[in-house]
Order: structure tokens, then sequence, then C-alpha cells
């Protein structure tokens, strides 16, 4: 079946997850968190939350222990960047975009 | 307001302005250049003396004035702006924003050369400069065709959502008065039905247009699979195409209603004529001129005129020329490189359908030099003569001028 029963006639999208595609599969490093140093996981309460907040892609839960989403992570850093507490590290998915077979 | 028709004398930037107006336009965002200034200010006082319900909105360029219009357009308002030369060529990149969202908007070009060097004369250098960027081009051979063409302009655009140029030539129409039958607003009402946008931005039903939209298809978060960008891009070249039908239903639909029909091209003289004389816009009117002078001369010379540029009419022009032996194009515009745009899509639409005619291409009154009559005539009756390597068509255009 082709595109047209969509409806569109221009490019058209309305907010919703995953609107964009699976752009988990864009990533070429996987946020990994170790739980000894995140704070919230450390002290067992709704602290910190710094990735949280600045993760463009919302992926990011604000629960403990804190998840990350890998279907939508597009592997940016910036949760790695900002935490204080030097939790995340950037790990290098296996070969550039063969992300696909750890999502979903 | 008038109850009846009215013979108005006015030039072609007033009929320009007056389609615009009896066409209800909502908003209106322009820059003025020269020729195309007094359409902005025509339109400015009738907002402003409150003949008009529309937002006027001043800008600081003709790419904010084409983006305001596409904003406007988007959230359902009928809007629309005028232009020439490097102000067009300035819109460039909204063009292609307002086609590719296929948004109905009218734009009223006024055809003037570009630079270098500079020159605010008349040529159709502009548009045919903008004719791959997927709007609908039409071109007026005179004042009352300017008029109606706007307000037809209108009903095309919303019901295959294209945008529309309405273009016409600098000085030669937009400064030149002439008869104009106004039709009354009752009738203009009566033939453009309301806007119906396609896009609407509603804060119930939030929307994104124009998001990155990769090589390939996606499927949406309702599962849906939506189109990528070449999908997008057909749906643009699939509408253009069947455009054509449109353009010559609001055509009948406007005789019908104000006596006046008007489809992709016209004829003169053509039944007999084994001399074709092809031009665009008031080009076309000279080359009537040129025609008769070449009948009394015992040549059986019939001129078209082209009104529809983009969708090109090649199997309409390909019929009407069915009997020509000889074809010259006059061309105010060049390919550079090439030929004039006209003629090659003219060679384009014959090649298969059986005519096999001496085609000759002239490149003809460029920033503004006078087109005679006399010279045009000149020009068809060397056409008839063999080449000097005796081959059916030059390669390069012969251009009219003193080098």
């Amino acid at each position: 079946m082709g595109t047209r029963s969509c409806g569109h006639i221009c490019g058209e999208s309305s907010p919703g997850i995953g609107e964009a595609g699976i752009t988990g599969d864009w990533r070429d490093y996987r946020p990994v968190i170790d739980l000894e140093k995140c704070t919230p996981s450390r002290k067992n309460k709704p602290s910190c939350f710094q990735c949280w907040l600045y993760c463009p892609e919302a992926v990011i839960s604000k629960t403990i222990p804190v998840e990350v989403n890998l279907e939508y992570c597009k592997g940016c850093g910036i949760c790695a960047q900002v935490c204080p507490a030097h939790a995340i590290t950037m790990v290098p998915e296996q070969g550039r975009g063969s992300s696909q077979e750890e999502v979903g | 307001m008038d109850k009846i028709e009215t013979i108005q004398i006015i030039d072609g930037n007033q009929a320009a302005a007056l389609g615009a107006k009896l066409s209800r336009v909502q908003v209106i965002a322009a820059y003025p250049i020269t020729p195309q200034t007094p359409v902005t200010e025509a339109l400015s006082e009738f907002v402003e003396r409150g003949e008009l319900d529309a937002q006027y909105v001043a800008v600081e360029s003709e790419h904010s004035a084409l983006a305001v219009c596409t904003s406007a357009s988007i959230v359902g308002a009928r809007a629309f702006t005028a232009t020439s030369s490097h102000g067009l060529a300035y819109m460039h990149e909204m063009l292609h924003w307002a086609a590719g969202t296929r948004l109905p908007l009218v734009l009223a070009c006024v055809n003037r050369a570009i630079g270098a060097p500079w020159n605010v004369q008349n040529d159709q250098q502009d548009s045919i400069s903008q004719r791959d960027t997927g709007w609908i081009q039409i071109y007026a051979r005179n004042n009352q065709e300017i008029l109606d063409s706007v307000i037809q302009a209108y009903r095309i655009a919303e019901k295959v959502y294209i945008p529309v140029m309405v273009c016409y030539d600098g000085y030669i129409l937009s400064h030149t008065e002439m008869p104009v039958s106004v039709p009354t607003q009752k009738d203009v009402d009566k033939f453009l039905p309301k806007y119906k946008p396609h896009t609407i931005l509603d804060p119930k039903n939030p929307k994104n247009y124009n998001l990155v939209t990769l090589a390939n298809p996606r499927l949406n978060a309702e599962n849906v699979l939506c189109h990528g960008y070449m999908e997008i891009r057909y749906l643009l070249q699939e509408a253009l195409q069947n455009s054509r039908e449109t353009i010559i239903e609001a055509g009948n639909e406007f005789g019908k209603l104000l006596g006046r029909n008007y489809g992709l091209l016209w004829k003169d003289n053509m039944d007999d004529a084994d001399i074709a004389i092809v031009a665009m816009g008031s080009l076309a009117l000279e080359a009537i001129v040129a025609s008769d002078m070449l009948r009394e001369e015992g040549y059986k010379t019939g001129v078209v005129g082209l009104r529809v540029f983009r969708p090109f009419p090649g199997r309409e022009i390909a019929e009407v020329l069915r009997g020509a032996r000889t074809i010259a194009v006059f061309d105010k515009n060049i390919s550079y490189g090439l030929e004039g745009a006209t003629c090659s899509e003219i060679k384009s639409a014959l090649y298969g359908s059986g005519v096999n005619a001496v085609i000759r291409n002239f490149i003809v009154g460029l920033g503004g030099r006078n087109v005679a009559a006399r010279e045009l005539a000149d020009a068809v009756k060397k056409s008839l003569s063999p080449s000097a390597d005796n081959t059916l068509n030059k390669e390069c255009p012969e251009w009219i001028c003193y080098i």
C-alpha cells in the first residue's frame, strides 16, 4: 500500500510519541547510567533529574531508577554532559547504524 | 458599490488591485518595487478607506511579504501579494515554500527585466526564472485579462491547492490605461466560493506543517504510513498536471457569468494558417499586428498566444499548430546557453506529435527594447528561407538587436 491514503498533500504531522519515526536508529552512542553514582538511585529520593530536564527528546524518565527510552534516544549525549554525578557514559553502539538491533 | 458591470479606464496595476479587492482578499503583504508599486498603493488605499476588509501588512522585504502571505494562508486567510523582477527573485525561497505547502496564494508579477545591468523596464525574465517553483503561471495580454485572471486565479488556486502567479508586462500593461469591464461584487461572489484551507492551525487540534521529511515514508504515531519527501513532491507535479482542467473550467464558468471566456491559450487567424507566430503576454498582441501585415502581403499567417505557461499546455499547443509548416516563436526571455523558454517548451510539446515544422526562435524586447510589428513580420519572413546549413531548425535563437 502506498502513502496516498494518509490524506496529506504537504508535510504534516500531529504531536505524538514517535511521530517522527523510530529516531533511536539515528544513534551512534548510547547513554549508560551507573546507578551507583546516579543521585536519585543512590539517595532513593526524587532529586537531581538534570538529565530528565535537559533531554531535548524527552526520552528520560523522572523515576527511580532513571530510565532512557532507547527507541527514541538519538544519542546526543547532553544527559552525560549535564549529569553532576558523572553517572552517564556514552558508549559506542556496535557498528554505526546497527543500533536498530538494540531497540524494540 | 456598483450594481452593474461598469467600464473603467484603468491601467494594469489598477486592474490587478481591483481584481484582488473583488476577490475579497483578507491579508495583503507587499513591498513596493517599480513597476509594481501602484498595486500596493491602490490596495493600501482600499484598506485605509474601509472599502476592503483586509489586513495590510507592511513588511521590510519581498521575502517577508511572501512569508506573511504563506503564514496567513496556512491559518485560513485569502492572501495576496504583488512584485516585480528583483523582488520576485528575493521571494524565490518562499515561492518554493508556498507551493510545497500547497497554499492557494495569488501573486501579481509585473514583468520587469532583471539585473545586471540595472533596468526597470519590461521583459519576462523575472517570472520565467521562477518557472520551476511549482506555481501556476498565467500571462495576461491586456488589462481586462489581468483583472479577470486575478479573480480566476483564486478559484483555480483554492480548488487545486497550488499558488498562482498572474504575470503582466511592466509599463506596456501596468502603466497603460485602457477600458476594462469591472464585474460587480455580486457576480464575483457568485463565481468565487469561500476559501476552504487544507491546512488549519487550531490550538485544539495542533498540527505541524513542513516538518523535517526524510527521503523515505514514515509511520506516524498513529501507525499511518505518511509521505516521504518524494511523495509530497510527486503530488505537487500530479496536481499541476491535473490543474489544466480546473483552469479551463474556471475560464468557462467565468465566461458563462461575465461573458469573457478563457482557456490555456488563444489563437488568431489560425484556421488556414501555415505560418504560426507564437508569443506570450502583450507581445502576442503585437504579433497579431505583424500577422495582419503579412496577411496583406499574401502570407497565410496566424498567431497563437500562450496564456498559461505552467502547467504547460503541450497537447493544446500541438493541436493548434497541427497545420503549421513554419513556426516563429518570439521570446521576451532566454534560458542562457539554450534558447527562449517558450520555444523549448513548444519544441518538446511537438515531439512525437507528427508536426514537423521549421521552428525559429527570436529573442526580442529585453529590458524594455521596443518591439515593432514590422520587425516581427520581417523576422517571420526570414524564417521562411532555409538557414545557411540548410537544416530545418537553428541550434541557437536569433536576437532582434543591434549587435
